[in-house]
């Protein structure tokens, strides 16, 4: 049997021992091998601090509550129907969306690493890479919740979702009531990161 | 549990904090050393599966230290050590640093928006035909751990293996971690979200109702007799 001998010897014990050093030095290094542009790490940081962020998610949510034709045909094929909304890209390749009810919430999490729809939520909360929620949202997803300010009624159950493949989901939350004579621009200001995380629920109108 | 990264359902992590929606990174190098990852991941010298298996082999001691990004920058360099891309020497600064051969696949500013825009799907033709259906019941793996390679990368979380549970959905035929980490190249098969009760997971579920959808490689599943 062949055997992994990833974990030997730590090359990266040889950078410095300060983490900002480190990147420093790392990026330095890769720059002079020419592999790395330092102006392609800023485009890359330009693109997930100030174009690909939740907002992109929560149009999805708002047309999906607001356009039957489209929750249909996003829970039937959601990575086509939001590449047609020119959210496809790395880490949101494979897309599924699951729907909130009065009977089912659902949660992501990925519990081995951090797997997280990029194109649609930006780059995962800090939470959300902690051991904490990683840890303990398959075991105990109300007490998680709860942390988060949310209760849910006892006849609700939970699903959580754990993105151990490349499958990336996306919760639908439910559409509060109220809301019946807003347009796409208004309810997207009820949908909140965490409630397509399912950390959270759409805000009130 | 074979790895310190596998802690789904593990005790004593404290609680979670939520965080506004604005914050992004928590330090000023944080968004660097994701950059610095994306960006080198594009030259294409290893694949994902190499890079998160990189990231989950670091010393235990040093996975539990690090902080998030640092897991990150520790990864990117054994994997880049490990694939040759970069010698012991040039990261420790000890010679000047050769040019790559890899260099002409460098990602520039320019192809940025386009490589993000473009992903990189792992959905393939498979000669593997799918033996479950949505509503079988299947076991998962009783070994949490790579079937051929020990030691080696596997997405099979340790709370679930030996669990029954039951096949939601496929989801098409997709690269299997557990050989591309590995060099065994792509050995697509079916994959599929398989829903295990809370009960089934847990000896005190929080719910009776509760569940958890893992998605499983067909190899990590039997028929439940």
């Amino acid at each position: 049997m062949p055997h992994d001998h990833a974990s030997h010897d730590d090359p990266h014990a040889l950078l410095p021992s300060d983490p900002a050093l480190r990147v420093k030095a790392l990026e330095t290094l890769l720059t002079k091998k020419g592999l790395i542009d330092p102006a392609a790490l800023d485009e890359i940081i330009d693109t997930y601090e100030n174009k690909i962020g939740p907002r992109n998610g929560a149009r999805v949510v708002a047309r999906a509550w607001s356009n039957p034709a489209f929750h249909d045909a996003l829970m039937k094929d959601a990575t086509s129907v939001v590449a047609d909304l020119g959210f496809y890209g790395r880490q949101g390749e494979h897309m599924v969306a699951v729907e909130n009810t009065d009977t089912v919430h659902n949660m992501v999490v990925c519990t081995l690493c951090s797997c997280y729809p990029w194109p649609l939520l930006g780059i995962p909360p800090g939470w959300y890479k902690s051991d904490a929620y990683r840890a303990r949202v398959v075991r105990e997803p109300r007490q998680v919740l709860a942390e988060f300010g949310v209760v849910l009624p006892d006849d609700t159950a939970v699903r959580v979702w754990d993105s151990t493949a490349e499958m990336r989901y996306l919760v639908i939350p439910q559409r509060p009531a109220g809301t019946e004579g807003m347009d796409e621009e208004a309810l997207m200001a009820l949908v909140s990161r965490d409630s397509m995380i399912g950390t959270g629920l759409a805000g009130q109108p | 549990m074979s790895r310190l990264h596998d802690m789904g359902g593990r005790f004593g992590d404290g609680a979670v904090e939520p965080e506004a929606e604005d914050i992004k990174f928590h330090a000023d190098w944080h968004p660097r050393a994701m950059a610095l990852t994306v960006a080198t991941g594009a030259v294409g010298a290893f694949n994902l599966d190499m890079s998160r298996h990189a990231r989950e082999s670091l010393s235990p001691k040093d996975y539990m230290r690090f902080s998030y990004y640092e897991k990150w920058l520790g990864g990117l360099a054994n994997v880049l050590t490990q694939t040759g891309v970069i010698t012991r020497e040039e990261l420790a600064g000890s010679v000047d640093p050769a040019p790559s051969p890899l260099s002409p696949r460098k990602l520039t500013a320019d192809r940025v928006a386009g490589v993000l825009a473009k992903g990189g799907p792992v959905e393939r033709p498979s000669n593997v035909a799918p033996a479950f259906v949505a509503g079988d019941t299947v076991i998962a793996r009783k070994f949490a751990e790579n079937a051929d390679v020990s030691g080696g990368h596997t997405r099979l979380p340790s709370y679930a293996a030996g669990a029954r549970g039951r096949i939601l959905r496929l989801h098409g035929s997709h690269v299997f971690p557990d050989s591309n980490a590995h060099g065994g190249g792509e050995a697509p098969e079916p994959l599929y979200a398989v829903v295990f009760a809370a009960a089934e997971l847990w000896a005190h579920p929080e719910h009776p109702n509760d569940e958890v959808v893992v998605d499983m490689w067909q190899s990590y599943l039997t028929a439940a007799p």
